[in-house]
Parts: C-alpha cells; structure tokens; sequence
C-alpha cells in the first residue's frame, strides 16, 4: 500500500501528468493555449514512431517465445469481450439507449495509445522491464472491439446499423496511428540494437519531452470537451468512467498472470484493457453508427477514463502488478 | 462576357464520411468538386470547433461541386444517401459560370 502511495505521488507531481493538468487547466479557465493542429499531429508520429520501435528493438534483444503468439491472441479476445461488459454495465448503471451503451462499450474494448506510451515512460522510469511485443499486442486490440459493438447492436434489432462493410474494415485496420506503430515495430526488430543506437538521440532522449507536450495538447482537448459535453456526465455515466477501467485491468491482469508475463507486461496488459479509445473507435462508430451521440463517447473516453488512468490508474496498475508478480 | 447558368451545391459533412461522399458524387458523374476544411461552427449537436480535435472523427469538411443544371437531381440522389443519417448541411443556390464546357 505504500508502494501505491509512493508511486501515484510520483506520478502526480511528474512533468508529464502536470501538462496534462496544465491542459485541462487552461481550458477549462478558456484560455487560448492551443497546439497547432500539425504539430499535435507530429509530436503524435514521433510518439508511435519511437514506442514501435523500441518495442521492436526489445523483442530483437530478448528474441520471440511462445507467449507473443498467445498474448496476441488474448488482446484480441480481451477487446472483444470487454464491450460487452462495459454494454451490461451501462445497460445497468444508466438511463443510455442500447444504441449509445454500444457505442461507448467498443470504445471500452479498445485501447488509447496515449494511455499507452505514458505507462511506458512510468516503467521505464521505474527500471520496470516489459515484453517489447505488448506494442503489438496494442495494435490487435484497436479493432475488435467494434465489430462487438456493432453485433450487439445488431442482436438487438438495429436494423438501421450500417454495420461493417469492406471500406471501413480497411479504414479501421490501416489505420495510421496502426500502421505506423506496427511499421516502426518491425523497423526496430529488423534492425536490433544497432538501428536503436543510430537515431537513439532523436528517438529515446527527446521522449519525455514529447510526450509532456502531446499531454499538454491532450489536456486542452480533454478540458475542451468537459467543457462543451459535461453536461451528459450524470453521475451513474461518471461512475461508469471510472469502474470499467478498473473492471478491464482486472481482466488484463487475470490474463496477463495466466500468460506468466513480466511485471511490466502485467502493467502494460492492465493499461490496455483499462484504456478507451479516442481515435479509432470514435470515428469508425460515426460511419456506422451516426445515430449515437458523440458528445456521450468522447467526453467518457478522453474527459474521464483517460485523466483517470493516467493520474491514478497507471500507479495502481503498477503496484498491482509489482505486487502480484514480486517484481 | 457572357456567362452561363449552373447550379452550385454546398456540402457540410462529417470528415469521416468524405471520401464515401466523393465517391458517390463520382458515380452520380460529378467529375469536379473541390474540398474545404471546416474550421468549427454551431448547430443542431451543439458548439464545436476543429481546434484542437484529437479525433478526425469530430472534423467536419465542406465539399463544392458546380455542375450543369440538369445533373442536380442525379447528384442529390447520390449524396442524399450517403449523408441522411449523418450530421450536415446541403444546400442548393443558383449561380452563373463564364466557361460551360468545364461543368
């Protein structure tokens, strides 16, 4: 418990999660600090650049076993069956119609990259190693959450859904946010510790500095949508936000234990099935399904379940695991 | 100078939705639009702007196509089916163009 204590002040108190706060901070006082659209953009390829590539270069040392082909497997059938918890919950919880407890639920199968890469630097930080290929592990989870939410809709006679056709799988499945994570991957698997140390002064040392602008910029667009959707945040929706992460992680840690990964692959399966998706998910639902409210989705995702995994969750998750795997 | 009569659609749709849209305006044989970025507005679905969206999915684009009078019915029909059930505007206005074979 000490552990926990010592690790979440840590974490408040560090560069990254005060420019997050700094974000939210400003917004919601309306001031007009914002980052460029392209630059946002940029600080995010840096991010998915070097997070893929490191992973690539971990699993290039460490080389490849049994696990990465099992815990793929368990990502995909984490994503797809956390929607529909997170549907029963808010079925449970709250007044929300099926149409938009489905939609929110894909973006609770799925994972936020953000989320993510700031659970990286807290362990790299710490010393804390994990599986290189839980990068892949990632990226398999982005989509099936949606083909869930879009079959509960279905169960339940959404005759208006447009459903998955062949235009959007492929939008959903390349991704760029997908494509890059995975490209790097095998960039720095391919080329190992020599590619690494080449651009390591581009790609490693600049890292957290990047990272505390991108969560800046996060922070504006979370403190953004408080403002403009906290309207819908009624308090059974409030508590929705924040129980399902924790539902996920217990999952991601049941998984993760059964599949014997290091602590820093515990943490990092916890972060990803406690994550909800802002980037994917959001726009695969407006094609197919524009009948439910964005404002309920987003403002959930990105002004409440990922502030919270961020200030209190990534620590949690940390001491968890650390606790659980002795390391 | 002597101009001709055309018919100038305005399509304000989610950014999500545009490259559905074109293609559908392709096969309603529009073979020229042009696309704007939407910098924010406010509406039905409230107050948004594309500030800082971390998501293309909250972006909205405007697509401009001219076309000859007697195509707007076949276009309408076409875009009408992409953006009935999404968030935006069409509208419709008269307006004259001074070269007619380009339309």
């Amino acid at each position: 418990m000490e552990n926990l204590f010592s690790l979440a002040a840590d974490n408040l108190v560090s560069p990254i999660i005060l420019s997050f706060v700094l974000g939210v901070a400003a917004s919601l006082a309306r001031s007009d600090l914002s980052i460029p659209e392209a630059a946002a953009k940029a600080l995010s390829i840096y991010l998915l650049f070097a997070i893929g590539f490191k992973g690539g270069v971990s699993v290039a040392a460490h080389g490849i076993d049994a696990r990465l082909g099992l815990a793929l497997l368990a990502g995909i059938i984490l994503s797809a069956a956390l929607p529909l918890v997170a549907f029963g919950l808010l079925r449970l919880m709250t007044a929300m119609s099926r149409l938009d407890a489905a939609a929110v639920a894909a973006h609770y199968g799925s994972i936020s990259i953000v989320t993510f890469v700031a659970a990286t630097s807290v362990l790299e930080s710490r010393g804390i190693a994990a599986e290189g290929y839980m990068v892949a592990v990632a990226a398999a989870m982005e989509a099936p959450a949606i083909l869930s939410a879009l079959w509960l809709v279905a169960r339940g006679g959404g005759g208006d859904s447009k459903g998955m056709d062949g235009a959007l799988m492929r939008e959903i499945m390349l991704n760029g946010s997908i494509v890059l994570l995975v490209g790097a991957f095998l960039i720095g698997w391919a080329t190992g510790e020599e590619g690494l140390a080449e651009i390591s002064s581009f790609i490693v040392s600049p890292f957290k500095g990047v990272l505390c602008l991108f969560l800046l910029d996060m922070g504006l667009v979370a403190g953004r949508g408080l403002r403009q959707g906290g309207g819908i945040l009624t308090p059974s929706v409030l508590a929705f936000g924040v129980l399902m992460p924790l539902i996920g992680a217990a999952a991601g840690l049941a998984t993760a234990l059964a599949l014997g990964l290091t602590p820093g692959g515990v943490t990092l399966m916890m972060v990803l099935s406690a994550s909800a998706s802002y980037i994917a998910v959001p726009a695969a639902m407006r094609v197919a399904l524009p009948e439910a409210n964005p404002s309920l989705y987003l403002t959930l995702s990105l002004g409440v379940t990922f502030p919270f995994n961020l200030t209190l969750g990534i620590p949690l998750y940390v001491a968890v695991a650390q606790a659980l795997t002795g390391g | 100078m002597q101009t001709h009569k055309a018919k100038r659609v305005e399509i304000t749709i989610e950014a999500v939705m545009q490259s559905r849209l074109t293609d559908a305006l392709k096969k309603a044989g529009v073979t020229g639009y042009t696309v704007l970025p939407v910098l924010g507005g406010s509406g039905k679905s409230g107050e948004w702007s594309r500030a800082g969206q971390v998501s293309r999915a909250s972006g909205m684009v405007q697509v401009i196509c001219i076309i000859r009078p007697e195509r707007l019915d076949g276009l309408l029909e076409g875009a009408f089916a992409v953006v009935e059930r999404h968030i935006g505007v069409v509208s419709v206005t008269d307006c004259d163009v001074l070269r007619a074979e380009r339309f």
